[in-house]
């Protein structure tokens, strides 16, 4: 279908149903009971899954693909944001101008980063681009943010204010951003017994457009250009030696995966109409390179899944305190329960970078191929046991390379 | 490699999947039943305490969620009943709030406007709570006001010093107990003149951020009223840590008083650095240099330890002030944690109970019956004296401390020393003033 092969079909169809289904899928436990502090079916978070999952997308091009380690592509998702508020700022608050003018800012501003950056390779072009994300953080959050030339708005983050232009917003469009009359906050709840899941709009526009760029991103992999790309990751002094000029290749990647970011900060944007600085820190730029690392670098699922992972704990453990660990374990003696809460302390509310760190160690030393390479031996360990001679690799989650 | 032999029924399927996508949004048009955003029903309501728990305020962050905790313990009935005892308004009985037991949630703004944003975000959506408060920097408290304004719940900030908060950036669901960088200039400018004399000139290093600006603008005005001169002001960024090429061009400005607009590790560190060049020691223009560093707090002092020794500055509120709300409040703290409470400690208690009375006196958790409660509400006994809820920007009034880092400190909490309780009527202004002016309160949003 669509010009895939079957194999990345079925991966397609995965993708799709987990992304329709997430608000059942994420919420397993029933509401007000000790394990709905683990639930993650709510709104909020269940976009932040999907967009930052469309940014690991399209850093994994550039990465996965080029092997070129961007440390600076927060700067496109900053740019897309500041673009997206502006258009709700001048235009009005129907999110499809914003998305688009998110996605044409951060192609343009891709453009010349890749272009200076691209002329050296490794930890140069690396530390290239870390300076730029670096310089475009400290634009946005002081020098573009002064009261004689406020384009960002600074510590603050931009926002939309009631005396803003807004040319376009209609007497009746409602005052939040909309996809023509649907209000991005529209969430209806569905109560099944105990259990209740969210179905939001806002939610369903970025996990279809997910869904659209994730279909993109299987197309390049799969294209002659995704095998340029491959190549240059392989050996690009032999490309050169051939006579191939590789660097439109990889600005061309570059210029994608900046697109991709742009598109990711768009959506935050029309999610949340509030563009803050910190999106553009270097360690929001480490953030995605973690993601993908985690989930599988050079795969197709594999940064979805690193950023969700990174998500989920950054929103669920990051909020179980003290209090919370004291009601799960009342039913031991008291001596004991103190001690247990002790224990699991660091881990837990502030201490989530702690837990995601170790976490992050283990997968790297033990399964280098993160997420996906877990999944895979789990399934080979199973298809062993059912059938001791068939070696074949499974295939949903089969890395791209 | 690529595949492009389209199929009728290929492309039939794929319009159908793309289809379904498409109409699946519009179930979401109907409306629900609540009267407004996250009604509690059962037999509780939930609190959010959004507070930095990680990031440079990790400190005041966690004094904040001590006091807010120490509230939702009096306000359930618990302890010692604390300011339940003192406060002026006698609508809150101990029960709860309106009957229901007070629960919360907590979270880590890390000092960031996205994170605060989300986490605050997941409080209302997920956990359902009915107000969210505490936060430790302007910018963060803008952002989440704005998100509240949205989402249709009630903001009750914490620590926010900038004019912006209750300024340009006002909304309807979000109310301020702290003060603001203008009350600050005027609180500290006549103790200035009565100790410094009226011909000074003064050298301002700023935190180069919004807070920074307005802290500024509103010290600069004010000291330039009193007669001051202004030799330099000149940004920094924030996240320097060594300040030392700052501070070397002061020594040869040709001014005798240092401002630092800085605040938490920006300020101790700066401050550091300037004491290690002798400021303090030299003479210049005839007069003694003098270093002011115009929003204090215990923490920062703490921090810069034997270096804040005569530093003048200002503070909201102290443990050591003598009225009743303050004596209830730093007793049961101290008796709780072991220690006393810092001012954005108290400030989050005050606005939990702010907000706790206000559902009282409306009957209703409905955040524009809540809202209206608090507006131009007349309370005292939370400390800092009597106190005005101002509703047409949503800023509290009281007095103003001005304090001085303690010359001999008697023990580790006694860093500093209260010089002036400045009264309510010197530091107030008008809404429309023009540090103040351009933002809009709007109307109050319950949402749903």
């Amino acid at each position: 279908m669509l010009g895939l092969n079957k194999k990345d079909t079925s991966l397609l169809i995965v993708v799709a149903l987990l992304t329709l289904l997430a608000p059942f899928i994420l919420n397993p436990f029933p509401e007000g009971s000790a394990m709905a502090q683990f639930n993650a079916g709510y709104p909020d978070l269940m976009q932040r899954f999907v967009i930052f999952g469309i940014f690991a997308i399209g850093f994994n091009i550039l990465f996965g693909l080029t092997g070129y380690l961007s440390f600076g592509h927060a700067a496109f998702l900053g740019v897309g944001s500041y673009s997206a508020v502006w258009m709700f700022k001048l235009l009005s608050y129907n999110v499809i101008p914003a998305i688009a003018l998110s996605v044409v800012v951060a192609g343009l501003f891709s453009l010349l980063i890749g272009f200076i950056s691209l002329r050296r390779s490794g930890i140069y072009f690396s530390i290239l681009t870390l300076a730029f994300a670096q310089m475009s953080f400290a634009l946005a959050y002081s020098v573009l943010s002064n009261p004689k030339f406020n384009l960002t708005n600074g510590e603050t983050g931009l926002q939309v204010y009631a005396d803003d232009p807004q040319i376009l917003q209609g007497a009746n469009a409602p005052d939040l951003p909309h996809l023509f009359g649907l209000p991005m906050r529209a969430t209806y709840t569905m109560d099944v017994g105990a259990w209740s899941f969210d179905f939001n709009a806002g939610y369903y526009l970025c996990a279809i457009i997910m869904m659209a760029v994730f279909y993109l991103s299987i197309r390049i992999f799969r294209s002659p250009f995704g095998m340029m790309l491959r190549a240059v990751k392989s050996n690009q002094q032999r490309m050169n030696y051939t006579g191939l000029n590789s660097k439109p290749y990889t600005l061309a990647a570059f210029v994608i995966s900046g697109m991709y970011a742009g598109l990711a900060g768009g959506l935050m944007a029309a999610m949340d109409p509030l563009a803050g600085a910190e999106r553009m820190q270097w360690t929001a730029s480490g953030e995605v390179v973690l993601m993908t690392i985690l989930g599988g670098t050079g795969t197709l699922i594999g940064p979805v899944l690193g950023a969700g992972f990174i998500k989920y704990f950054e929103n669920i453990f990051s909020k179980i305190n003290d209090n919370v660990l004291h009601s799960w374990f009342a039913f031991l003696p008291d001596g004991l329960e103190d001690a247990v809460v002790f224990v699991i302390h660091p881990f837990i509310g502030k201490g989530w970078h702690l837990t995601l760190g170790i976490l992050f160690m283990l997968v790297v030393i033990y399964l280098p191929g993160g997420l996906v390479e877990g999944g895979q031996r789990l399934l080979k360990r199973f298809k062993r046991k059912k059938k001791d001679t068939d070696d074949a690799p499974s295939g949903k989650t089969e890395p791209a390379e | 490699m690529t595949k492009k032999n389209v199929t009728r029924r290929g492309v039939l399927k794929s319009g159908a999947v793309a289809g379904t996508g498409l109409a699946l949004p519009t179930i979401f048009t109907a409306s629900s039943a609540a009267a407004f955003t996250n009604e509690p029903t059962g037999s509780s309501v939930t609190l959010g305490f959004n507070v930095p728990q990680t990031g440079p305020y990790a400190d005041e962050g966690n004094d904040e969620l001590l006091a807010q905790q120490l509230a939702v313990e009096h306000l359930n009935g618990e302890g010692d009943g604390g300011c339940l005892n003192t406060f002026s308004s006698k609508a809150l009985q101990g029960n709860g709030i309106l009957g229901k037991k007070v629960g919360f949630v907590t979270g880590d703004t890390q000092t960031k406007s996205d994170a605060a944003r989300a986490s605050a975000k997941s409080m209302i959506e997920k956990d359902g709570a009915i107000m969210i408060n505490g936060g430790s920097s302007s910018g963060v408290a803008v952002a989440v006001q704005g998100l509240c304004q949205e989402a249709g719940v009630i903001f009750m900030a914490g620590l926010t010093h900038a004019n912006d908060t209750t300024g340009k950036d006002k909304k309807a669901n979000g109310f301020r107990h702290f003060f603001n960088a203008y009350m600050s200039g005027a609180a500290l400018a006549p103790v200035l003149a009565a100790e410094m004399g009226k011909e000074r000139r003064a050298y301002h290093l700023t935190a180069d951020y919004n807070w920074g600006w307005t802290q500024e603008e509103s010290i600069v005005a004010s000291t330039e009223a009193l007669g001051w001169e202004t030799v330099n002001t000149v940004k920094t960024p924030l996240a320097s840590t060594d300040f030392s090429s700052y501070i070397a061009p002061v020594l040869n400005s040709g001014a005798d008083v240092l401002v630092l607009n800085h605040y938490g590790g920006n300020m101790v560190n700066s401050l550091t650095n300037a004491i290690q060049f002798g400021l303090l020691d030299k003479v210049a223009n005839g007069k003694d240099f003098k270093i002011v560093v115009p929003l204090y707090s215990e923490l920062m002092a703490a921090g810069a330890g034997e270096n804040i020794k005569g530093v003048l500055g200002s503070m909201n509120w102290n443990w050591q002030l003598q009225d009743e709300g303050t004596k209830a409040f730093v007793k049961s703290f101290g008796e709780k944690y072991g220690k006393p409470p810092s001012n954005s400690a108290q400030t989050c208690y005050a606005q939990v109970l702010l907000y706790a009375d206000a559902c009282e006196r409306a009957g209703t958790f409905n955040p524009c019956g809540v809202a209206e409660a608090l507006e131009d509400f007349e309370f005292d006994g939370l400390g800092n004296g009597p106190t005005w809820y101002r509703g047409a920007d949503h800023q509290c009034f009281k007095d103003v401390l001005v304090v001085r880092g303690n010359e001999n400190p008697t023990n580790a909490y006694d860093t500093l020393e209260i010089v002036e309780i400045t009264p309510r009527s010197q530091v107030e202004y008008d809404p429309e003033h023009p540090m103040f002016a351009g933002g809009e309160l709007g109307k109050c949003n319950p949402g749903a």
